[in-house]
């Protein structure tokens, strides 16, 4: 098995609230992650491709490709962003980054090339105490 | 249990086939293919599994494990350009992929006898991009 790790950066805002509980219930769930105003993170985000090594180019996935895609599809709406109120699958769902390790995984699905090796993991890091690891599947 | 022992080393390289265009390369390998070449700080990360020695308490004897790495890879691939001073890569191209899996190769016999194995070497080529290489198990 030969697996590769890109890692990626963006800086964005979030708050964590849901609308299924009260004022009272969300600053005892999400402490100042509930901050009314929102707060932000310098996010990494690792993709990991596992598959052969071709055997011309010595790759397992083209780079550039793989930057262009995780850029067009993640980073682009991600960067510099509130993921509350920018990025539109989180104007129903809590961007906590569980849920935001789903979102990327199914960004990234819906555009994986077929004839791509297999992507295999995404962390995201939200602080250097904080990451999430999500097996694709 | 997995033990994991982390070396440096620093080389050039160019990332580019010789059956392709200038161009071509650059489309495929990007800024990599630059003919004259560049270079990265490595780092490479060797994790050893087994069950510690009830006697000694280890492994595998770490300064063993340094002498190794650094007799099979780093004094070879230290400060040298990969195309032109380290085989096989004047015939494949050093991709972290393929620098990986040479590393692997050069090292794994040296394990062969011992309660330690070679389980994963993992090669940064640079702090955004690293590879891990277990010897092709599926």
């Amino acid at each position: 098995m030969t697996r590769l790790t890109r890692r990626y950066r963006f800086a964005a805002s979030h708050r964590l609230q849901s609308p299924q509980f009260s004022e009272d219930e969300n600053r005892a769930l999400y402490g100042k992650c509930n901050n009314p105003y929102g707060h932000g993170h310098n996010y990494v985000l690792e993709v990991s491709v596992q598959g052969a090594i071709d055997q011309q180019s010595g790759q397992i996935v083209n780079l550039m490709a793989l930057d262009q895609l995780v850029n067009e599809y993640v980073l682009r709406d991600f960067e510099h962003r509130n993921l509350n109120s920018d990025v539109p699958e989180f104007q129903k769902l809590v961007p906590t980054s569980e849920n935001m390790l789903r979102v990327i995984e199914q960004r990234l699905r819906s555009r994986w090339p077929a004839e791509w090796p297999r992507l295999e993991s995404i962390r995201l890091r939200e602080t250097a105490r904080n990451s999430f690891e999500l097996q694709a599947t | 249990m997995l033990i994991t022992r982390k070396a440096e080393f620093c080389a050039s390289h160019v990332c580019a086939q010789a059956r392709l265009t200038s161009d071509e390369n650059h489309k495929l390998y990007g800024a990599a293919a630059n003919a004259s070449g560049h270079g990265h700080n490595y780092v490479l990360e060797v994790t050893l599994e087994g069950e510690p020695d009830p006697v000694s308490g280890m492994i595998f004897d770490l300064s063993r494990l340094k002498e190794i790495i650094h007799s099979k890879v780093v004094d070879a691939m230290d400060h040298r350009f990969l195309n032109y001073e380290v085989a096989p890569f004047d015939k494949i191209v050093p991709t972290a992929e393929n620098v990986a899996a040479e590393i692997w190769k050069r090292l794994e016999p040296s394990f062969r006898d011992s309660r330690a194995r070679l389980r994963n070497v993992r090669l940064y080529e640079t702090d955004d991009l690293y590879v891990d290489y277990d010897g092709g198990r599926p």
